[in-house]
């Protein structure tokens, strides 16, 4: 068996299927009117957050991802050091 | 009450004219009134694969401009005679058509057919979103191939809201044909497979037509493949695919493709 497979390629449609499914994720989104959907997200989540604590606008990472069926949503927000206020916020 | 069908696929080249002319000649085949309309305003082609280029005299323009009555540049099939062209323009551009006029023209066309087939021009600018403005029912026509999956899911896009019925929020009916399939290449996982595609576009399937000598053979003679071999595996899906459109509920086959015993034997090895 090994030895037949080294002379066949590689299936190449679940390739293009793969590609696919990512590209088009992203596209629907863009296209769909919502080019600016993680900017939006970002701004708002960031109001939220600096009501009750001090964060750095340059310190916020918001990330959209697809993998397989799943579509997931990162914010990496650093809070500033004072641990004081954060035992206020809290 | 007339239906009026968009023939559309974004990219060039999947078989959009193809597919009208063998949709709308297997609808007549069945006793249907239909017409083709052409859209593709400047790159006509509808009228040389049905074999009328040689009798057009007026054209789309012509009657959505009020210089021809429709009556006057309808051609009627000289194989089905309940079968006619309206032929787009060659030399105008895509700008003569406006939407008023349009609407006018399918107006009076849903008047006296019971199907109209407008076969779209490729891309997403004007003249494709005209040609789908005023439908009931798409049919995306797809190759499984990556860039046209790509552009077909686009189209789906435009049809959800540029479109007379969009734009009233009630639902386009959306159907996906599948055109130059090759059940073989599909199975060793060398071509994307229906399933593949279905789940990508998730639009239901009108039908598959697979990749065959035939249809080629058809546009050289300027006949409908439906009209020039109808028991070929082509012409086969697109009298499915036409049933279908009709409402009748059938599977989706792969009709295989007739072949000798000699190259059966072959692809099998190859297989």
């Amino acid at each position: 068996m090994k030895v037949l497979s080294l002379f066949r390629r590689q299936s190449s449609a679940p390739v293009a299927r793969e590609r696919l499914q990512v590209l088009l994720a992203h596209e629907r989104a863009v296209i769909g009117g919502r080019s600016d959907l993680v900017s939006v997200l970002r701004e708002e989540i960031l109001a939220v957050i600096a009501k009750h604590v001090s964060v750095d606008r340059e310190k916020i990472r918001v990330k959209m991802d697809r993998d397989g069926s799943v579509a997931t949503l990162e914010v990496d927000i650093e809070i500033r050091a004072p641990s004081s206020e954060l035992a206020l916020s809290a | 009450m007339a239906k009026v069908v968009v023939v559309t696929s974004g990219k060039g080249g999947v078989g959009k004219t193809t597919s009208t002319a063998a949709l709308g000649a297997a609808l007549a085949q069945t006793g249907q009134n239909v017409v083709v309309v052409d859209f593709d305003v400047g790159l006509r082609n509808l009228d040389l694969v049905m074999g009328a280029e040689r009798r057009v005299v007026y054209d789309l323009i012509n009657v959505v401009q009020g210089d021809a009555k429709l009556a006057q540049a309808l051609i009627r099939d000289k194989r089905l005679d309940n079968l006619s062209i309206l032929p787009a323009s060659q030399t105008r551009d895509k700008d003569a058509l406006t939407e008023d006029g349009v609407a006018r023209v399918m107006g009076e066309l849903r008047e006296k057919f019971d199907w109209v087939i407008c076969d779209s021009p490729a891309g997403i600018e004007r003249g494709a979103t005209l040609a789908m403005r005023h439908a009931d029912l798409a049919v995306v026509v797809t190759n499984p191939e990556v860039s046209s999956v790509r552009d077909s899911d686009r189209i789906i896009g435009l049809l959800d809201s540029k479109t007379e019925k969009a734009e009233k929020g009630e639902r386009m009916d959306k159907h996906l044909l599948l055109t130059r399939y090759d059940a073989g290449r599909a199975q060793r996982g060398e071509m994307l497979n229906v399933e593949d595609v279905l789940e990508i576009l998730s639009i239901p399937l009108l039908g598959i037509i697979p990749e065959s000598e035939e249809v080629l053979r058809a546009s050289n003679m300027g006949s409908p493949v439906t009209l020039s071999n109808v028991n070929c595996a082509p012409s086969r899906a697109y009298m499915d695919a036409a049933r279908r459109l009709m409402g009748e509920t059938l599977p989706v086959t792969i009709p295989p493709e007739r072949r000798g015993l000699f190259s059966k034997f072959f692809a099998r090895r190859a297989a």
